[in-house]
Formats: structure tokens, sequence, C-alpha cells
């Protein structure tokens, strides 16, 4: 067993020193009917190349995006990730290494999370970000929960352009711990008056934009009718890379803002691991969920870093904590950093240009198909068809023609026959013209 | 945090301290360079990525264009690659060397888990790509639950939760729905004192009260006292969350009678996962009458901690909880696996709802399964076999030296010590932590579990050698000896030779500095 350093012998001299006569004497514990005789029913050990063969073989059974046209978003996106990003992710001393509760031996993780910090608050113009959540659904929970901490309110009301598996997941928490969700019906135009379902009962509102169906929103009207009313604005992004050409969120009253990072760094990976990017207004700080990093000096005057402000956390405060998380997403958050740095400033607003690009250019091909609608008065690098036919079928036909097209809006709402035949379609940088082209031929033909 | 009278800050009436002394010119020493953040060496025009231009003759971002500058640095790739190279030199990490933080299961990371999962047919899939292009994602996931839930002896599984702490929230919402759909809102929920914080802040977050169970003299949960609380609020306990083996690193000898107690109650048995590594393929949680359980897949199985995360909590369930497992969740039919994504489809009418968008960690499950075939039924038998026998043989060498509140029970896979042996010393816990810090150790975990003064707790894993378990004890040892000598120096100013010395904690808290602010002019800074 190649991971395991005892010899049998190792084994026997140290149970000699312990005391013991054999290994079971270890597990006196266990209540004795409870010990396991008999082996698990599990095949035994197996060499790293047959590992790798059977693992390879699960993987060949999977249609990689780039292995051909691909247009899938609805909040995970393909990049294109430099290589030196995953080179240095996988540097031992990053990838092995464990929270960084001892700040004088972890700097170079405690470092680059101020990093990250910083460039979130700055990208978003927040006050201040954490050291990142699970993934931007279960960040937009904790900010809901956080604006109930904050406004002594229980009601959120959430907008029709929110994705719905986010709102699934602000449904589930909030409706397990005590709060009321008022969700507005799916809102695929952009079109909604959420400002007229804001009451004093409201503790948030929460809105998405550019919303699942890549409608960009106004925020500031909303901010403006939340605030008159003591509730929060809670703005969500799924795409990242937009706000290199957006008026952030924090420029247009956001209170919290919340969002999906995987875009900058992170490969897709089925849907996780991700990086959920969380931040606040100084004034609301000690509400904040989830890790902070902060500047501080040691002993001989140096600057240094360390977690802080952990009287907020589950592992100090337990049962009065702002919330139950312990881990974030170190390694992606780092893979955000590195690539985000590799970017800067004007590389972001390049890749976001292109993105941009590549999107219009394929909502003018795809909507050039007889039949077919771009349903968007504005978008980013994501759009809604309307086609003259169920997108389920679409979909399920260009895949025939190994075009992966987008998300049915079905398949995130189900039970709503007025989206049965919205096509929710995104376009990166990673997109070509010859993509662009056999999208728009095979949509021809399906349609 | 370093709240215990050593110095954090440099003494502004002690000219030798308070100037840092530099014995260089750019305050490197040889293999420890300074770096940096990268505000202060980047620029706002230069980047590390060639991007392909893209005509846009119509661009439709209507009136949302941004119109302020982001103030992000950039740097070449040289720069960004020697930057956080030169960072990931001050951390610790597993492979630099022995890890023993209790309850953090800090095992060798093997390499093929990574390449594994950076095959483009598991790191270049989307989660909404058509189930008919993934089948073999899909198939994963259920060679992943049917190990785990073998291993566990467990009914079924929740695959999506990203972390422990979600693993629990998931198990303690599975509870809730099916005390819900008995018409029961149970308030309190029984939470024994040794317990990870995320227990109760967990079942608070539920909206549950929680009661505190203490701990026997021997370390251990005493049934009776959980009969006294069940009985004390007849009707009204929903679960009892326990961590076995406990975080003292004992198992819990009455678990069976703590189970059947609350289950004649009407509860649940909610079982923290963290200590799985002691027992796979010796007890399964199933057989001890668990209801759920979260498994830390980054710990027991291996998949990188990475400073923090990310992590993978699936939460195994039993029968009894099986039909309130979140969505989505994965079926197979006729040799084709599906995704079961929402409320509308029969097999998921109790479904408790989601949480969290898509379906789960994939990249930490191709890690699991991999780490889990390697090793397979024999190998992870052998695991815990080796990881309890190097927590033993750690107890063994430094027992005669450092004290063991709870000498009853023979240790699992880590070992808990108090302070007791530092009493006479002027060398607190954390003294003691710091200085393994100089001798090229990262610290034990401290202050943890709180049902003994000055914890700590030792879990070496199965992944040291007996050298390296020998060497780590002489080191102990050595400053057990030198703390009761009174050499203080050694404590008290450590570490001495860390990237840093000890750290303002309180400062950063008092007045906390989150993010980087350009610093002010000259003119201004000078007044």
């Amino acid at each position: 067993m190649r991971y395991l350093p005892h010899t049998d012998q190792d084994r026997a001299d140290m149970l000699a020193t312990i005391g013991v006569g054999a290994i079971d004497d270890l597990f006196s514990g266990v209540p004795a009917d409870k010990l396991l005789g008999d082996k698990l029913d599990l095949p035994d050990h197996q060499s790293e190349m047959a590992v790798a063969r059977h693992l390879s073989a699960l993987a060949g059974d999977n249609r990689a995006a780039g292995a051909g046209p691909f247009f899938v978003g609805a909040g995970a996106y393909r990049h294109h990730v430099p290589a030196s990003v995953d080179h240095i992710i996988q540097r031992s001393e990053f990838l092995t290494s464990y929270t960084p509760y001892q700040p004088e031996i972890t700097q170079g993780t405690l470092q680059s999370l101020f990093e990250f910090q910083t460039q979130v608050a700055n990208l978003t113009a927040m006050d201040v970000a954490n050291a990142s959540m699970y993934d931007g659904s279960t960040g937009t929970a904790e900010a809901v929960l956080m604006a109930h901490r904050l406004t002594k309110c229980k009601k959120a009301v959430i907008s029709g352009g929110l994705h719905p598996q986010y709102r699934g997941v602000v449904e589930t928490l909030s409706g397990m711990s005590g709060g009321v969700v008022a969700a507005l019906p799916p809102d695929p135009a952009g079109t909604e008056a959420i400002i007229d379902a804001i009451d004093d009962e409201t503790s948030c509102v929460v809105v998405q934009s550019p919303t699942v169906y890549g409608q960009l929103i106004d925020l500031e009207p909303i901010a403006e009718k939340a605030h008159a009313h003591g509730a929060l604005l809670v703005a969500v992004f799924t795409e990242v890379i937009s706000l290199g050409m957006l008026e952030p969120p924090g420029a247009k009253g956001a209170d919290i803002v919340v969002g999906e990072g995987q875009s900058i760094g992170n490969p897709l990976t089925f849907g996780g691991p991700y990086v959920g990017l969380f931040a606040t207004r100084q004034k609301y700080l000690r509400q904040m969920p989830g890790r902070v990093c902060g500047e501080t000096v040691d002993a001989a005057g140096d600057r240094g870093f360390v977690l802080t402000l952990s009287t907020r956390e589950q592992h100090i405060r337990r049962d009065k904590a702002t919330s139950n998380i312990c881990t974030n997403s170190g390694l992606c958050c780092l893979a955000f950093t590195i690539h985000m740095t590799l970017l800067g400033e004007a590389g972001l607003r390049k890749l976001a240009e292109a993105n941009h690009a590549r999107a219009c250019q394929l909502a003018d091909a795809l909507g050039a198909v007889p039949g077919v609608e771009v349903i968007n008065e504005t978008f980013f690098n994501e759009f809604t068809l309307r086609l003259p036919k169920p997108a389920k079928d679409a979909v399920r036909a260009l895949a025939e023609r190994d075009v992966l097209a987008g998300v049915p809006a079905s398949r995130l709402e189900p039970g709503h026959a007025d989206l049965d035949n919205l096509l929710i379609v995104a376009a990166t940088e990673t997109v070509t013209d010859a993509d662009i082209a056999a999208y728009a031929d095979a949509l021809m033909e399906v349609v | 945090m370093n709240d215990q009278g050593r110095p954090t800050r440099p003494n502004e009436n002690d000219d030798t301290v308070g100037t840092p002394v530099r014995p260089t010119f750019t305050g490197n020493r040889a293999l420890q360079l300074e770096e940096p953040l990268i505000f202060e060496i980047g620029r706002p025009e230069a980047c590390g990525v060639d991007i392909e231009p893209v005509a846009n003759a119509k661009p439709r971002l209507g009136n949302h264009a941004r119109s302020t500058p982001i103030d992000l640095p950039g740097l070449s790739e040289p720069e960004a690659v020697r930057h956080y190279v030169r960072l990931s030199q001050k951390n610790y990490a597993i492979d630099m060397g022995l890890y023993p933080l209790g309850s953090c299961t800090m095992k060798h990371n093997p390499r093929i888990n990574e390449t594994m999962a950076r095959l483009p047919g598991f790191a270049d899939i989307h989660p909404l790509q058509p189930q008919s292009t993934v089948q073999g994602a899909l198939r994963l996931i259920e060679e992943l639950a049917g190990w785990l839930t073998t291993i566990t002896g467990m009914a079924s599984i929740a695959m999506s939760p990203k972390a422990g702490a979600h693993g629990e929230l998931c198990g303690m919402m599975a509870i809730k729905a099916a005390l819900a759909a008995r018409g029961e809102a149970r308030s309190f929920v029984l939470v024994p004192e040794s317990a990870h914080g995320t227990n109760p802040a967990t079942a608070a977050l539920l909206g549950y009260n929680v009661l505190e169970v203490p701990a026997r003299d021997d370390g251990t949960v005493d049934p009776a006292s959980v009969q006294g609380l069940i009985d004390a609020h007849p009707g009204e306990v929903a679960a009892i969350m326990l961590t076995n083996p406990n975080t003292c690193g004992l198992f819990e000898p009455d678990v069976v009678k703590i189970a059947d107690a609350i289950h004649a109650a009407g509860g649940y048995f909610y079982c923290d996962g963290a200590n799985l590594n002691a027992i796979m393929g010796k007890a399964r949680p199933g057989d001890l009458g668990v209801d759920a359980m979260h498994i830390n897949l980054h710990k027991t199985f291996s998949t990188p901690h990475g400073g923090g995360g990310p992590g993978a909590g699936p939460v195994v369930l039993s029968q009894a909880l099986a039909p309130f497992a979140p969505l989505p969740f994965v079926t197979k039919a006729d040799g084709r696996y599906r995704l079961v994504e929402s409320k509308d489809d029969d097999s998921s009418a109790d479904a408790f709802g989601r949480l969290t968008a898509f379906h789960g960690q994939m990249g930490m499950f191709v890690r699991a399964l991999a780490w889990m075939l390697s090793h397979g039924a024999d190998g992870m038998r052998q695991v815990s076999e080796d990881a309890v026998l190097n927590a033993n043989y750690i107890r063994a060498g430094l027992s005669d030296l450092m004290s063991l509140p709870f000498p009853d029970h023979p240790s699992m896979h880590e070992v808990l010590f108090d302070d007791t042996f530092l009493r006479d010393t002027d060398v607190t816990t954390l003294d003691f932590a710091k200085a393994m810090i100089d001798e090229g150790y990262h610290p034990m975990t401290m202050y943890f579990p709180l049902v003994v003064h000055g914890a700590l707790l030792i879990e070496p894993t199965e992944s040291e050698s007996r050298a390296s378990l020998d060497l780590f004890i002489a080191t102990l040892r050595d400053l057990v000896f030198a703390a009761k000598d009174g050499a203080a120096e050694r404590f008290t100013q450590a570490p001495r030779f860390a990237p840093r010395k000890r750290l303002d904690e309180t400062g950063a808290a008092r007045k906390p500095i989150l993010k980087w602010t350009p610093p002010p002019p000259f003119e201004a800074a000078a007044e």
C-alpha cells in the first residue's frame, strides 16, 4: 500500500512500545459487538495505473466543453485560465496547508487572502469583502440571513431574475431558520416592478444583474426604495467578468454584494468547487459571515496578516455565531487572485470586452435564424432566445449535432409553460467564429 | 489568539526592540524573502494575459457601462509567478512535515488525485449541459455514494453539501423536515460540551435552543445525562449532535445507549463525522444508531485542504431520514443515470429543498474516489488502524512527561493532553505550541476541546512513518524538559525563526484593516 509507511515489523514494534498485544486492543472503546470482523464489501486496493484507467474511462464518458461548440452558462462559465494559475495553486505550500490559524507560518495564504479581499472590494466598489464563501448561491443565502440580523425583519423579496437555484437555496436556508421569502415570478424580460413589493416588513431585496436571463438591471431605484423602508439591497451576479465593463453594484446603492467568482481562475468542474464573493459596507462588517483576514504587525514591527474578527465565528461564539460556516474556498480564491493579478485592470476590461463582443456576434447570428428571437434589450455575455419550439427539444437535437447550445429555462424553472420555449445562451472569449457559424447552422436545421 | 501578555508589538520605550534590527539590506534572510502586496508592485496597465481582441459593432450594455476605474493592479506572468511563489514559501504544509492538528486529519494528498480531477472529462464539463453528455460524471457520483454508504453502513446519502458545516446543516435540516412531516416542531438540540463549534452554531441557525451535555470525568458522554435532559424536556428534544470518536480522541462507549435513548424519545442522532479516520473498516456508524452524519472528504479522504478549502461534506442518512434528502440527487434506470433537480419529480416529493446551486463539489468527488480506489477495503481498514496506532505511539512516548486528562481509555486517532504538566512553569499552552514552530513543526490543535484546561490535541494520521513519530516525540520531550528547566525565552519569544514573530491579533480585531488602501501622499504623512 503505497501511501502507508509502516512495515508489519514497525507495527509489531510499535504495539510492543505501547504495551498492547494486538491492534484491536486499541479499539477496546468500540462495543465488542459493533467491531467489524469482516472486511467491507468493497474492492481491495489498486495500483495508481489501475485507478487512472478506471477514472479516465468515466471522464471519457463525458463531453468536455472544449471538445466542440459550447454555449452553456446560467451561473457557470467556460473561460480560458492561464496555465500559470494551476501551476501555482498546485504548489505544496498552498495545496497542502490548513486554514491559517498559526499566522507566523501561514503568511503566504494570509497575504493572498488580503489581496483577494481587496480585489473583491474594489471590483464591487464596496468597503470590505470576506475571504470567500462556498459559492455564489450559498453566499446569497448568507446575505439574506445577514440582512435579517441587521434589520430585525424576516422577509426577503426575491427578484424573478435571480438564478432559480440560488432562489432555491435562499428559500431552504431562510425558510428553515424562520424567515419569509417573497419571490416574484420568473422575469425573462427584466421588466418586473420589484419596488412595489418592498414594504416595512422587508429585510432585503435580492436582485441579480445581469439576470439569469441576461438582462441588465438598474439597481439605483431599487436601492432607494429599499432604503426608504429600512431594507437592504442584496445585489447578486453570477458572471464576475461583467464587472470589468458594467457599473459596480456598490456605485448603485447595494448594501451587500454577493456573486460567483468561478469565471476567474476556476474551471467548470460540473458545478464545484467554486468561490463565492461577498462584500458589504464598513458599518455592517460585524454581521458579515465567513472568515476575514486583516493586516497587523508582529513583535518585531513587521507587517503581517492574521485571521481576524473571529468573535463572529462559530469556533468562538458557538450558538451565537453569525454563521455556522468554517471552511471557505481557500484554493479557489487563491486561483481567483492569481488570475485577477495576471489580468489587472486593463486585462479585465479587455477580457470583458471580448466576452461582450462574442455574445453580440452570437446574438446577431442566432437572431437571424427564422423564427428565433433574442428577447433581451441589454445583456453582457449571456442572453435568452425565444424559439418556435420547446427549448428542451432543441437542446437535445443540437447536442446530437455536437453543439451544446445553452440551458432551457424550463430546466431551471420547471412548471412554467410560458418559459418552455426560452433558451439561455452564453458566449465567452473561448468561442470562435467557427463555433458561432456551427451553432447558427445547426439551429436553422433544428427549429 | 496571542492574548497572553507576550509581546506582539515592538516596545515603544525600548530602542533595541522598537527598531526592527535589519541584518540585511533587503530584509530578506537567504531563502526567506520579503514580498510586498500586488498593490505595491502592480500597475493598472500591466498584464500577464494576451487577450484576442474581438470586434463589436453594436454593444448592448444600454446605460450600464462602467464609468469609474476599478483600481486593480496587474503583473506580467514572470512577476506574478515570482510573487506567488515567494508567498507560498511562507507557508507550512503537510508536504513539508508532520501537521498534527487534532480533528483536522492532515494526511498525505496523493498527486494522482490532482491529475484525475484535471482530466477535461471532469474539469471541463458544465453542471447544466445535457445529462446525456455527462453520464460518466453522474456514474462517478453514484460510485462514490456507494463507497460512502458502504463504509458507514447507512441507507442513503446527500452529496451536495460543500463542506463539513454545510453537511451539518443538511443533516439537521433533514431532521427538522422529518419532524415537520410528523407534525412536530421540537425546540431543543443536545450538544456535548466537547463538540466542535459548528454543531451549536448549526443548531442555532435552524432555530433550535442548544442544551449542553456535560462530559463525564473520563471525557465521554454519560447516557444518564442525556436521558436527564430528554426527561426535562419531554417531546421537545429534536436531536443530539454527537461527535464519535469524540474530540477528546475517545470512542463514546455508550453511543448505542445514547442512540436508543434519543430514538425512544422520538428524536434523531446526528453524528459529527469529522473523526471518521479512526474507524473506517472497523466500525460503521449505521450499526451504532446514527441517523445522519457528514463526511469531510477533505479530511478522511484526503482531498487537499488548500489553505482553508474547498471542502466537501456529503451526508449519509438513515432509512428514516432518506426521503428528506435535498435536491439534487442521481438515480439510475435502464442503464442511464439521471439527475433529479426539482420538486416536480415524484421521487423528490419529500426533499427538504436545495442547499446549493448545481450538484456539489465534483472536483472533490473525483479526488476522494481516487483515494478510495487506491486504498480499497483492505487499505482503508489499515489506514484507521495505523492512524490509531500512531496516536497511541505518541501517547506512549509522552505520557510520562505530559498530562493525560483521560488516561482510562486508549486513544483513537488523536491524543489529548492538558496543560497540567506546564503548571509550575512560565510557559502556556500557546507558548509551547509556538516553540514547536521554531522546531519545524506546525502546532497541534490548542485550547480545544473546551472540556480540559489548555488542551493540546495531537492527530498524527496514518501518513507518518515511525521515524517521523520518533523525532516528533523526542522534540516534544526536549521542549517539556526545557519548559520545566525554566528556559522560558525559548517559549515566550517563540517563534524566533519563522517568517513572522507573534502577531498582534488583538490590534487587528480592534481596528480592522481588511483591504489595502493607497498610502497618504508624502506631505500628508509628514504632518
